[in-house]
């Protein structure tokens, strides 16, 4: 899940995390109110959308940037406006753009110097770790592989948390001076005491920066949480937008249906992660390209199926269906219900190939077999596969 | 001979009254695995299916009844305390079938078993099978056959896949073990195959990864430097897209690590034969035993 940059400004303030001075705004008068607050200070209007690449994007009414750095409220009014319910496009929207509903207006930081700092769940050695680096500002991943020297590695003990010793540490080797020591220290902490507080995976600020008046703020920070642990974080729940996600995606999910869309004409159905991304391997080692990552689970019911075939039959560019089904605790005679379900709602106007093993496969394949529907047997793996590529191609 | 369970394995199950635990406890006693004790809090003294005692804490069904491996069937919040009272008990193998659980969660549990002797499969796994010994977990029973051929995967369907193939071709499996797809678990890809390596009954294995962390490039560096067993090898996700989680949650290719690619390529070097599709897994390695 992704939240907006206004989103994550807010939940680092709950941790006394130092950020600019700002707000979000919906409307041109609030826009206008918050930049007569700031005062006489250099204020930044940001559009609000997920995507990145913003301050080089164009929207689509001609305006040039989703990021300005102005002067006065009356200016500020004059951008938003340019920017409130107009459509930006930028590298990572493709070619549709997203909608920009809110603006962020804040106080733009004078900046002397730009720090990377990040706090992340190590795999590894299964614990938290902070990577920071003086080389701010710019994709880490090049730093890391240029200048590898650059980067910091702070290890965190994962019972006893980050210690106040490990921060004035960090704050010497990324060049602070003495009497900004206490205000980094604290700046890390917080951003600790974020990550772990909302079952971060990773809190990423970049730039984290010094301003020309020794201020030292968050700049701007990217969270990826742990969906697994949403449950118990409703507030952040609270904070996804819907309208940022592709609609295949959030439908699927409405369901409990693990989906991800993707660019090609076969469309998938499977049980299990590692055997949906496997039956996306084979559909493209056979020529073909998946739609879709699509795993049911283990315990999906047939109005789960149903739905699912739903959303498959809603995406046009769908040539053909695979269903790969290899039973354990998802019974084959479930799937094959399903499918027989949708298939007398919907009109499945789409070559459809089934594979079925495992629990139960013999009264799916039964079930299937007596309904009379126009499906495709693959006896394996891979004769389902080279169907569904024959099929999406139009060949029999 | 097997790693980890066999027919002297005695289990207990944790969420033995819930209904997933309850049906998979009736399929793994009905494939002949020995279940001794069930724990539920707050319903002791009940017996499951009149044949397998309940307890309210797994610290009193191992003095009672000496188990020494427990099934995990626990919802996901509390999922992770159950593990620790297993291992608290003493219990020599906990295998954590549950989905779902916090990683943060795990990390702690992970830090508390360092200093235990209590190994963890899972969480996020199918289980684990010795065939026609013991069967803890999820996965189908008669798809398998007692045999010479390890076989460990991060993946549960996927596994599946791979054995069945085995099965059809007359290869049967010492051991079937599903690690989990979480970021965060008990065993690794090469702590498996370490105790694979050792096992006289087990010639050749097959190693199932997918993409993400770096647990398959660790197991291949080890293996390279000290397996003489034949081996063959599947990544799921070549086609995945960066940045997305792909169901598992540790599925994910970050900043162009933890891709398909790379782990082929270290698995390669390390002198293991990789099937190109998943329908070749056990192809790929029965050509690999012949050369």
């Amino acid at each position: 899940m992704n939240i907006h940059e206004y989103q994550a400004k807010e939940l680092l303030q709950k941790f006394e995390v130092a950020t600019t001075r700002g707000r979000v705004a919906s409307t041109l008068d609030e826009a206008e109110q918050i930049a007569r607050e700031l005062g006489n200070v250099d204020i930044v209007v940001k559009a609000q959308i997920h995507a990145g690449g913003r301050g080089k994007g164009t929207f689509k009414n001609g305006f040039k940037g989703g990021v300005h750095v102005l002067r006065t409220s009356a200016e500020v009014r004059d951008v938003a406006a340019k920017m409130l319910d107009q459509i930006l496009v930028t590298h990572q929207t493709g070619p549709a753009g997203r909608k920009v509903n809110k603006v962020l207006v804040a106080e733009s930081a004078d900046i002397a110097r730009e720090i990377y700092f990040a706090v992340l769940m190590d795999r590894a050695t299964a614990a938290p770790v902070i990577v920071a680096s003086t080389e701010g500002g710019v994709e880490i991943e090049a730093v890391a592989a240029q200048s590898p020297e650059k980067i910091i590695r702070e290890p965190i003990d994962p019972l006893a948390g980050l210690q106040p010793y490990q921060t004035r540490k960090l704050a010497k080797q990324l060049g602070f001076e003495s009497s900004q020591l206490k205000s980094a220290s604290k700046l890390f902490g917080g951003l600790y005491r974020t990550f772990v507080a909302y079952d971060c995976s990773m809190v990423e600020v970049n730039p984290l920066v010094v301003t020309t008046k020794g201020d030292v703020l968050a700049l701007d920070a990217k969270f990826n949480f742990d969906d697994n642990a949403l449950y118990r974080h409703p507030e952040v729940a609270a904070l996804r937008d819907v309208a940022e996600e592709d609609p295949r995606e959030v439908e699927a999910s409405k369901h409990g249906l693990n989906y991800i869309g993707l660019d090609g004409n076969i469309a998938c159905l499977v049980n299990g992660a590692g055997l949906a991304m496997a039956t996306m391997d084979i559909i493209k080692f056979y020529g073909g390209e998946p739609a879709n990552f699509l795993d049911v689970g283990g315990g999906a019911t047939e109005e789960q199926v149903t739905e699912a075939f739903k959303i498959l039959i809603a995406d046009k560019k769908v040539k053909a269906i695979l269903v790969n089904i290899f039973g354990g605790i998802m019974k084959c005679d479930i799937i094959a219900q399903g499918i027989i379900n949708a298939a007398k709602t919907l009109k499945l106007s789409v070559p459809l190939v089934v594979r079925l093993e495992g629990t139960n496969v013999d009264a799916g394949k039964k079930l299937l077999g007596d309904s009379g529907l126009a499906a495709i047997a693959a006896d394996d793996l891979a004769d389902a596969a080279q169907k569904a590529v024959k099929a999406a191609a139009g060949k029999k | 001979m097997s790693i980890l369970v066999d027919k002297n394995t005695r289990l207990v199950v944790q969420g033995i009254t819930g209904s997933a635990g309850a049906f998979h406890t009736r399929q793994c006693m009905d494939y002949g695995t020995n279940v001794v004790a069930g724990v539920t809090p707050g319903k002791s003294g009940q017996m499951f299916d009149g044949q397998v005692p309940v307890f309210d804490t797994v610290w009193e069904a191992r003095r009672k009844t000496g188990c020494n491996a427990s099934m995990v069937f626990v919802p996901a919040p509390a999922a992770a305390d159950s593990i620790l009272e297993a291992v608290d008990a003493g219990v020599e193998l906990v295998v954590c079938i549950t989905e779902g659980i916090p990683v943060m969660d795990m990390m702690r549990v992970k830090a508390l078993m360092r200093e235990k002797q209590s190994q963890l499969i899972g969480p996020n796994c199918p289980g684990i099978i010795t065939p026609g010994e013991c069967k803890i977990g999820i996965m189908p029973g008669y798809i398998h056959r007692p045999g010479n051929i390890g076989v460990i995967s991060r993946s549960g369907t996927l596994t599946y896949e791979a054995v069945w193939q085995l099965t059809s071709r007359g290869h049967g499996q010492s051991t079937c073990i599903g690690i989990g797809g979480d970021p965060i678990g008990g065993l690794s890809h090469l702590d498996c195959v370490k105790l694979f390596n050792e096992d006289p009954a087990t010639d050749a294995m097959i190693l199932i990864g997918e993409i993400g962390g770096s647990a398959e490039e660790e197991a291949a560096d080890w293996i390279r430097k000290n397996c003489k067993k034949p081996i063959a090898a599947f990544i799921a996700g070549l086609t995945a897209p960066p940045g997305r989680r792909m169901g598992h949650a540790g599925a994910i290719v970050s900043g162009g690590k933890g891709t398909a690619a790379g782990k082929i390529e270290a698995l390669k070097a390390a002198g293991i034969a990789v099937a190109a599709t998943p329908a070749a897994i056990a192809d790929t390695l029965i050509a690999r035993m012949k050369a």
